[in-house]
């Protein structure tokens, strides 16, 4: 499959500061793609370079065969862009946003309503956006992305300063452009957002890509321990260690560890098979939770510290 | 074109629902307009109110045509009593109080207002000295004096404040209009999702420009509309029409001041507070505000330099001096020239992005 995006050695320096110090990627057609990083990691001047709105001090970007930089106008009308902060005119409705919009690709606004319906904001169509909620502007800037029915669209942060609900409805949306055949280019610096909606997932820091591949791969990679936890009164803190040194096949480099917190016997572990069965063959499973490592996890194994958006 | 077009009309609705900036850029000059055109207007100072005490006999004796005369200048009130009248000229209601004391006329007049007592005074002294004269046998007078205004009988107040507002209000209108659109599209990231649109630069610039005309050319009417209302009472004399082309030059020439503004500015309060730092000192250095006839000679000076000047004077030349539609086109010239330097400095300090 040839991809929609080739990006080679790219760097971007600021004065003295290297905010973009070559990464390299490809994206291919119709894929959801991810930046993750932490604030300052490099994520938006790299999309912006890939939009066009920066030139690389050195690099190249293709999009779709061509370069975006400098300004290219055949191109423009087949990406769709979502900036960081949502770009309306001022006071103006969500309808009149859009047609808006359509005019500048040259359309008449016949598509408005039904891209309204598709970011769930049919009822908000005569509301001046000056007066919706951060995730409706979220929204209604992802429509106006969508106007020209773009084959790549780039969203810069959508979730940023969202609830959890709004988060939600987003990721609704996001999914079903990627499901009409799009190719999805997003920056985020939530983990679980990467996770949830992203086929592969550059994660980047200080300028560079650390590691790239899809989260789950490279969750598995990690080979990081899984957290067990079960009720209180299951299990004795002793009788728990007890039982994960009857167990045999013990990692002697990365022993099991037992704590104990208010609610819950928490088991960390490298071998969560014979613990769970030993655990069921106890009937000690009572308020079981089990989980995995996270990306989290995998930016924590690659940085040494703890990931902070 | 579909571009233009929308933008243009998005432009237009945001500036028609900013209630601010309506404000400045339509109620507020006429506010002044109004203000000043009925403060001073009327070409005849106003009588002056004059309260008689008891009988006045030199008064009553007058015939009614000189009764008439007299009253364009003095209007009558009372019989009231003394103190009651003493009273209303102590409070400034009436300029003065008369009685007649036998053959002695007492005026009572206050210190308060020396312009009102010496005008009522003035008038009484006449009067008196006629009434002696007449006692005295000498029935017709051998001179009469007739005042008449050197100016134009139309030469009232809203003569002079209404080119100078409407300048002003044109000016302000495109300074603020094309700076404020530059900062908060610049500021909210609109330049750069415009940049990120396939649209000419000529489209986003052109809109602006098409809009700031419109809005130049509705003040235009309506200021003029209003000045021309009965109690204003604007006269147009000279080639009015000409103000139209004036209105698009100068509205070209601060619209560029706008620009310049919007490329320097950061925030749309710095914005704001830069375009108001520009117009208003001008403004007053520009005649826009104050007649310069009577200004230091330094402001009139100051006022050959100024785009707003220029803007003042040919529209005073062409709407109420009486000028002929050439006058117009040497200050059309120099503010084109003006536009054409801005927009050269404006385009040289562009940014589309604030980092």
């Amino acid at each position: 499959m040839t991809p929609a995006i080739v990006v080679r050695d790219l760097v971007k320096r600021y004065g003295d500061l290297v905010a973009v110090n070559g990464v390299s990627f490809e994206v291919g057609d119709g894929e959801f793609f991810g930046i993750l990083g932490p604030n300052g990691a490099g994520k938006t001047t790299t999309l912006e370079m890939i939009e066009g709105l920066r030139e690389p001090d050195s690099g190249t970007v293709e999009i779709l065969g061509q370069s975006p930089y400098p300004r290219n106008s055949a191109l423009l009308s087949r990406i769709g862009v979502q900036l960081q902060a949502s770009a309306f005119f001022e006071r103006l409705t969500a309808r009149e946003q859009i047609s808006t919009f359509a005019a500048l690709y040259d359309l008449p606004s016949t598509r408005s309503d039904e891209l309204l319906e598709m970011v769930g904001l049919t009822d908000k169509a005569g509301t001046r956006t000056e007066k919706l909620s951060g995730g409706q502007a979220q929204r209604l800037a992802i429509a106006c992305a969508l106007i020209q029915d773009p084959q790549v669209v780039f969203l810069d942060e959508p979730s940023a300063a969202l609830d959890p609900q709004a988060r939600r409805n987003l990721w609704e949306v996001l999914r079903e452009i990627n499901s009409r055949g799009k190719t999805v280019v997003l920056t985020t610096h939530y983990m679980d957002e990467a996770e949830n909606l992203c086929d592969r997932v550059a994660i980047m820091d200080a300028g560079e890509i650390l590691r790239l591949g899809p989260p789950a791969e490279l969750v598995r990679g990690l080979d990081a321990p899984v957290r067990i936890s079960v009720e209180h009164g299951m299990l004795s803190e002793p009788a728990a260690r007890q039982m994960l040194a009857d167990l045999p096949g013990a990692d002697v480099d990365r022993p099991d560890t037992v704590e104990e917190d208010i609610s819950s016997i928490i088991i960390t572990t490298t071998r969560p098979s014979p613990v769970l069965s030993e655990l069921a063959a106890r009937d000690a499973l009572a308020g079981l939770q089990v989980r995995g490592a996270t990306l989290e996890d995998v930016f924590l194994d690659l940085t040494g510290r703890e990931y902070r958006a | 074109m579909r571009a233009f077009s929308a933008l243009s009309v998005a432009i237009f609705k945001g500036l028609l629902r900013d209630r601010e900036t309506l404000f400045f850029t339509l109620v507020f000059p006429l506010f002044f307009i109004i203000l000043f055109g009925s403060i001073f207007g009327g070409s005849s100072p106003s009588a002056q109110k004059v309260v008689r005490v008891g009988d006045v006999a030199i008064l009553d004796a007058l015939p009614a045509d000189a009764m008439a005369e007299l009253g364009k200048i003095i209007e009558f009130q009372g019989p009231e009593p003394l103190e009651q009248a003493l009273d209303e000229v102590r409070s400034g209601d009436v300029a003065a109080a008369v009685e007649q004391v036998g053959d002695r006329i007492v005026l009572h007049v206050s210190a308060a207002d020396q312009v009102k007592a010496a005008t009522v005074t003035g008038v009484f002294n006449g009067l008196v000295n006629e009434s002696n004269l007449a006692v005295a046998g000498v029935v017709t007078a051998k001179f009469s004096l007739d005042t008449a205004q050197v100016e134009d009988e139309s030469l009232t107040a809203v003569q002079w404040v209404a080119p100078g507002m409407i300048g002003y209000g044109i000016a302000i209108g495109a300074t603020f209009g094309a700076a404020m659109t530059l900062v908060t599209w610049r500021e909210k990231k609109v330049l750069r999702r415009l940049r990120l649109a396939p649209v000419p630069t000529s489209s986003i610039v052109g809109s602006r420009v098409m809009v700031s005309l419109g809005v130049a050319l509705v003040q235009l009417v309506i200021f003029i509309g209003v000045a021309m209302l009965p109690f204003l009472g604007l006269q147009l004399r000279g080639a009015w029409y000409m103000a139209i082309p004036l209105v698009i030059c100068g509205t070209l020439a601060f619209l560029s001041i706008g620009l310049v503004v919007g490329a320097v500015a950061k925030t749309a309060e710095g914005a704001s507070a830069l375009a108001n730092l520009i117009t208003l000192p001008m403004a007053f250095l520009s005649g826009a505000f104050i007649p310069l006839d009577a200004a230091p000679s330094w402001i009139g000076a100051t006022a050959k330099v100024l785009p707003m000047g220029h803007l003042v004077s040919g529209l005073q030349d062409v709407l109420v001096r009486g000028q002929s539609a050439s006058s117009a086109l040497v200050p059309m010239a120099i503010l084109l020239g003006f536009a054409v330097v801005l927009v050269g400095i404006a385009t040289r300090l562009f940014r589309w992005d604030n980092t």
